[in-house]
């Protein structure tokens, strides 16, 4: 069958694709999708050239969810609401496949998500409820990288999990510090940002503070960065300034640049560095289960959609992406209508 | 029941040397017309798609249908009539002997070289046809519509903001669009060269759904040579 793809040609330039698709996966129309920074920085063009030329014409976004619109392979219903995982293994490996070599990841490796339909194996789909609110559904995606990153550190961490601190009152860092909460319930969460006003919303932490106002006293156990970019620099030294001995530094922020790391107070504490990118199928329906277990977190998570922008065309979608980057925080959610 | 003709009455004159019709030309892996069925046929508000094929071909498509998209009862390939009209009213007759015509019954009618149309153009074709009684898919037009009479001097210049051109599908409340038919006087199914047309002369309200620049028809051999490159750039 011949599929429509809406594909990023060069930055800021979207234009239609074709491409044949088989029946033989589960085929999906996009209901509700997300934009995420990354899919930002190859709309902006603030990739390197050589990765933007390597990688364009890509259809964006690897945030979303859909309905399921025909299944050959039996596992789903039609209409069933479905969110989509980006990452897309090609072959076994040793290590978890959001790790691997072998495996490609939608929006980055080959198409996202703006498309008419979009065909993915049956493993590449989790149903969710029908009464989720689609707003906050269409990223789960994001909050599936935090689930795995605090699923990772539940194994990793040997001391107490007693003060938690998060770096970062973006998305990421909203969610992580909810989901520390929701997971370790009788931790201290403590939030630190930059921005008062975002701050501000993370009404669910034991403690806020920004980063240029820390108590002398204060300690952590165990440190997650949410920051990316070049702040993480002072984010991770800030980070081993407060953090107690053997803890683990859990890194989620994103950075163009290589980032220095206080390696001297890095060995003298004895530190664990741990990274963190994507997320895989168990970490979608931990996401899924936690959610249904637990719908009073929508409430919260509903605090981070802050643009809902209908698509029905490429002007739309292009709005969409210039309404995004000019928001200093919150999610743009796509109702996808293209 | 919602009802989705394929109308491949025509034998595509206009595509050049060739003598298979365009419907049953190679776009990508699959012939044209087999992409154009496998969108109705996955959608799932559609009970049954009608491929309207003229008598010489019927088997042939049969035999492609089997081959690409195998053993499918929702599928019905029948004989298409001498005009776009004769087909449209022959899948309709088949419709009311075999199924019977409600009140809700829909019919869904796109053009099997039109392989490009989306999911979403057909939903709102449904959603329109059962709102509205009858829809065209239809994009602004783009080119500037100039009128000309005896071919040789500009009539008139329209504006172009009031244009649009007509793609498909084109749906219609298919009870409504029976008696539209049989009220029509013969002088009038002359002039016929398009179903939405039959609303329109007797002033009944057409909705227009919007269509994709993509929707193309496959008409002439740049076309499916476009599409075809195109899809070949995916691969590489």
């Amino acid at each position: 069958m011949i599929n429509i793809v809406y594909r990023l040609k060069s930055p800021k330039f979207f234009e239609e694709a074709i491409e044949e698709i088989e029946l033989d996966g589960v085929i999906v129309r996009p209901t509700y999708l997300s934009i995420c920074q990354a899919d930002q920085r190859y709309y902006q063009g603030s990739r390197p050239g050589e990765v933007l030329e390597k990688k364009l014409p890509m259809a964006l976004t690897h945030e979303g969810i859909g309905q399921v619109v025909y299944d050959k392979t039996g596992e789903f219903n039609t209409g069933d609401h479905v969110v989509m995982i980006p990452n897309t293994p090609m072959g076994e490996d040793v290590c978890r496949a959001n790790y691997s070599y072998k495996s490609k990841f939608r929006g980055s490796g080959f198409d996202g998500f703006t498309s008419d339909l979009v065909k993915l194996d049956s493993t590449r789909v989790v149903k969710i409820p029908d009464d989720f609110n689609p707003h906050v559904a269409a990223f789960i995606e994001l909050m599936s990288v935090a689930y795995q990153g605090i699923d990772k550190f539940s194994n990793l961490a040997i001391t107490p999990k007693d003060i938690l601190g998060v770096w970062g009152d973006g998305n990421l860092g909203f969610i992580t510090a909810l989901f520390l909460k929701e997971k370790f319930p009788d931790s201290k969460v403590i939030v630190f940002g930059k921005h008062l006003e975002n701050l501000n919303l993370f009404s669910f932490a034991d403690e806020i503070y920004q980063i240029h106002n820390v108590p002398d006293d204060l300690v952590i156990d165990h440190a997650f960065e949410c920051v990316g970019s070049s702040a993480s620099q002072s984010a991770i030294d800030q980070i081993i300034d407060l953090i107690n001995p053997q803890g683990t530094i859990n890194l989620f922020g994103v950075s163009e640049y290589p980032v220095p790391i206080n390696t001297r107070m890095l060995l003298e504490k004895g530190l664990t560095i741990q990274g963190n990118s994507r997320s895989e199928r168990e970490d979608f329906v931990g996401v899924v289960k936690t959610l249904k277990q637990n719908p009073h977190l929508f409430e919260y998570l509903e605090k981070l959609v802050t643009n809902i922008c209908e698509i029905t065309n490429l002007s739309d979608l292009k709005e969409a992406f210039d309404k995004d980057h000019i928001s200093h925080f919150g999610k743009t959610v796509l109702k996808w209508n293209k | 029941m919602i009802f989705a003709a394929i109308l491949a009455g025509g034998i595509g004159s206009r595509m050049g040397e060739t003598d298979t019709p365009k419907q049953f030309l190679t776009l990508g892996t699959k012939p044209v017309i087999i992409h154009t069925i496998e969108k109705f046929v996955i959608n799932e508000n559609i009970d049954k798609t009608i491929v309207l094929i003229p008598k010489n071909f019927i088997n042939h498509t049969k035999n492609l249908i089997n081959e690409h998209i195998g053993d499918n009862e929702d599928i019905i390939v029948i004989e298409g009539g001498e005009t776009r009209n004769d087909t449209l009213m022959n899948s309709i007759k088949y419709i009311d002997e075999n199924f019977g015509i409600d009140d809700e019954s829909i019919i869904i009618t796109h053009d099997s070289v039109r392989p490009f149309v989306t999911h979403r153009i057909i939903n709102d074709n449904i959603d329109a046809a059962r709102k509205y009684g009858a829809c065209d898919t239809v994009i602004p037009a783009t080119d500037t519509i100039v009128e000309s009479i005896n071919g040789e001097t500009i009539e008139s210049i329209p504006v172009r903001d009031y244009y649009y051109q007509g793609q498909t599908p084109q749906s219609f409340n298919i009870k409504k669009l029976f008696n539209l038919i049989n009220s029509l006087t013969e002088a009038e199914t002359n002039i016929l060269t398009d179903a939405c047309k039959i609303f329109t002369l007797k002033d009944e309200d057409v909705h227009l759904v919007d269509g994709e620049v993509t929707n193309i028809k496959i008409t002439y051999p740049y076309d499916l040579k476009l599409a075809n490159t195109i899809l070949e750039d995916n691969h590489d």
